[in-house]
């Protein structure tokens, strides 16, 4: 018999017995649906009550074009927003500086002020439907920025719910929109924590992400091991401010990745759900049953996704959705087949929906919570994948921990050795890919996909707002506003009041990031390979 | 024995997508080859004047999110200036076929778009070069 052994290094036996489940660990570290560790879910219902929130990755062009994709989405049965914001305002600068010249737009929507957000969120019930902001360098000016359209349209801000993703830790391992060092870009999530905790308590300010740590290279485990202790850096953080952990570990969420195999996958959720309970529960002592609780979006899955045979990827798609639901994830965003390629075109972000909405309507899995639980192999599997974690990240703090191995390069190095492991094995064919390394054909040019335009007017016409903003706001507010910003940073204060004093004046973002740059530096990236 | 084959490889723009770039150094080192490997975030300028500085063999860029035009078109200018007009110019990365002509015609000769093989690559650079 072959030998088979997961991609988090595991070996697979041919068929699993109850003494498997045993010898791994038993069934002591499950509990029920909605019980410590919250191995099979964290509600007892799950998707009998609700079921999970489906909030496609979207944004493009300037926030009208955004708004109008919002709304057919929204109009299509999508239950969440997933706001994707253009390099240039990822990377907090303006519309008009010389280092966004042909990215304005591009991958997603650009924003510059506060009547940015306004116009991309206009007619959309912000009670009905949860936004969540994928940016994480400018996040302080971002969330600030939704904060502060949504308490101008009469939202009440301590009830408002929201994520953004501000995992800035994940971002010097991969994705790269960081902007000042690794020290300050910590605090900086620090600050949006605990300005959250005590001001907008329903708004969860970080999304702690394994997703792309999984796409920059690493296995299964290692997504998780890598998220949880990153997520500790931010609790550690959050503490040190004097915050209990009960203020916040509630609003903690986890972005993680899908694509892989299927009961690795499924494993790796029951145990990540159990590992991080524990952790939050013993290590930090929390007293909320919430705390312990791993909210997440389990979605994506661009890395399994191919250039090759593309409309293969519809049925990958399928299949990842189908691991999130049987994963127990609370929202689902699927990659579009198309995303090789291109921005997914309308068509794409229709099949992706569809491929949720049918999961729900059609196979039944809403019906009962946990549906693999009590499974010899994935019990034993869930046991074993937890032991893996718990290894990865105790390796980790020996190492001196993964604030000081980010900084360092240490782990970009080692997912990247990975990565390339992976595509050698993919072109010897050791690593099977459909489309890939087997079962080729010859003919791909038959199913050309269609691209998103990019329309340069599009980015004209925002740097025409930009300037008309500039002229038409208070220039003696917004200089006031940002002046406390880099005070606030200077003394080592939180920056977030000034931040939402100075967005409400209309600052852009870009001088909010020149000003807390003024303060903490820029980054400069270790390369190591 | 003749010195090895000199790279420097940019990741241009604003793009943070580096796992293929970082993938390709790899792949170019494991085959004897010397590569500068930039990291992110570098302007035409840049990688003009690291390319100069280096008297590199071969200008790689590895692009992911789609402003790869703009980019070669204000790069091409530079590259010629600083001497660079008949070194060997490759680009990778999410590049639509449509573009693949205006990027001859700017001057690459070589575009690898994605699902392109290693051994490809690694071949392409060691028959082009020099």
């Amino acid at each position: 018999v072959k030998t088979v052994v997961n991609e988090s290094g595991i070996e697979i036996r041919p068929r699993y017995t109850r003494e498997d489940v045993e010898a791994s660990g038993g069934f002591g570290f499950i509990g029920e649906p909605g019980g410590y560790p919250f191995v099979r879910g964290i509600h007892p219902l799950m998707y009998r009550h609700r079921p999970y929130t489906m909030r496609q990755y979207t944004g493009f062009g300037n926030p009208a074009d955004t708004n109008r994709r919002f709304k057919f989405l929204i109009e299509n049965g999508q239950t969440g927003l997933n706001v994707a914001f253009d390099l240039p305002t990822q990377c907090g600068l303006d519309s008009d500086d010389p280092l966004a010249a042909g990215e304005v737009g591009r991958v997603g929507m650009a924003v510059d002020t506060l009547a940015d957000f306004e116009a991309a969120f206009d007619g959309i019930d912000l009670d009905a439907i949860t936004v969540s902001l994928t940016v994480n360098g400018a996040a302080p000016q971002l969330i600030a920025m939704y904060l502060a359209m949504a308490e101008k349209r009469g939202y009440d801000v301590a009830r408002l719910r929201g994520t953004a993703q501000n995992d800035i830790l994940k971002e010097f391992i991969g994705r790269g929109t960081w902007i000042y060092p690794v020290a300050p870009s910590v605090k900086l999530v620090g600050d949006t924590i605990e300005y959250c905790a005590r001001h907008a308590p329903k708004y969860s300010p970080v999304s702690v992400c394994g997703y792309h740590i999984r796409e920059s290279g690493a296995n299964p485990a290692q997504e998780m091991a890598y998220a949880f202790s990153i997520a500790k850096a931010y609790a550690d953080e959050a503490i040190a401010r004097g915050l209990g952990i009960d203020e916040f570990a509630g609003r903690l969420s986890f972005n993680f990745n899908v694509f892989g195999n299927l009961f690795e996958q499924v494993a790796k959720f029951r145990a990540g759900r159990g590992l991080w309970a524990k952790i939050v529960k013993e290590h930090y002592g929390a007293k909320r049953p919430e705390s312990a609780w791993l909210r997440m979006i389990a979605g994506g899955g661009g890395g399994g996704l191919t250039h090759e045979q593309p409309e293969l990827n519809i049925v990958r798609g399928a299949y990842y959705a189908l691991i999130a639901a049987l994963s127990g994830a609370q929202t689902m965003a699927l990659c579009c087949y198309d995303e090789a390629y291109t921005i997914p075109t309308e068509y794409a972000q229709r099949i992706s929906l569809r491929t949720m909405q049918l999961l729900v309507e059609e196979t039944g899995l809403a019906d009962t919570v946990d549906p693999l639980g009590g499974s010899w192999y994935v019990e034993t599997l869930t046991n074993e994948m937890r032991k893996k974690m718990e290894q990865t990240m105790a390796e980790v703090d020996a190492e001196g921990g993964i604030v000081k191995l980010v900084a360092e390069g240490a782990i970009q190095a080692r997912v990247s050795a990975q990565a390339y492991r992976m595509q050698r094995a993919i072109e010897s064919g050791e690593f099977r890919k459909v489309g890939v390394n087997c079962y080729r054909s010859d003919k791909e040019e038959e199913h050309e996909v269609a691209l998103h335009p990019y329309d340069e007017e599009d980015a004209r016409r925002q740097v025409r707002g930009l300037e008309d903003i500039r002229a038409k706001r208070n220039g003696n507010d917004v200089q006031n506003a940002v002046s406390k910003i880099s005070a606030a940073a200077t003394a080592n204060a939180n920056v977030m009041p000034a931040i939402v004093e100075a967005v409400k004046a209309y600052a852009t973002v870009g001088e909010i990031t020149h000003a807390l740059a003024g303060v903490y530096g820029r980054y400069r990236e270790p390369v190591r390979f | 024995m003749s010195a090895p084959i000199k790279i420097v490889l940019a990741k241009p723009g604003l793009d943070g997508h580096d796992q293929g770039a970082k993938v390709v150094a790899r792949a170019l080192m494991d085959a004897g080859m010397e590569v500068i490997y930039t990291g992110l975030r570098q302007t035409p300028e840049a990688v003009a004047r690291i390319a100069q500085d280096e008297d590199a063999d071969v200008i790689a860029l590895s692009s992911m999110a789609g402003s790869h035009l703009p980019f070669c078109e204000r790069l091409k200018p530079l590259l010629e200036q600083a001497g660079l007009g008949e070194r060997l110019w490759v680009i990778g990365g999410n590049l639509p076929r449509q573009d693949h002509a205006r990027l001859r015609e700017l001057g690459f000769k070589g575009i690898f778009p994605s699902s392109s093989r290693l051994a490809d690559i690694v071949q392409f650079v060691r028959e082009q070069a020099k």
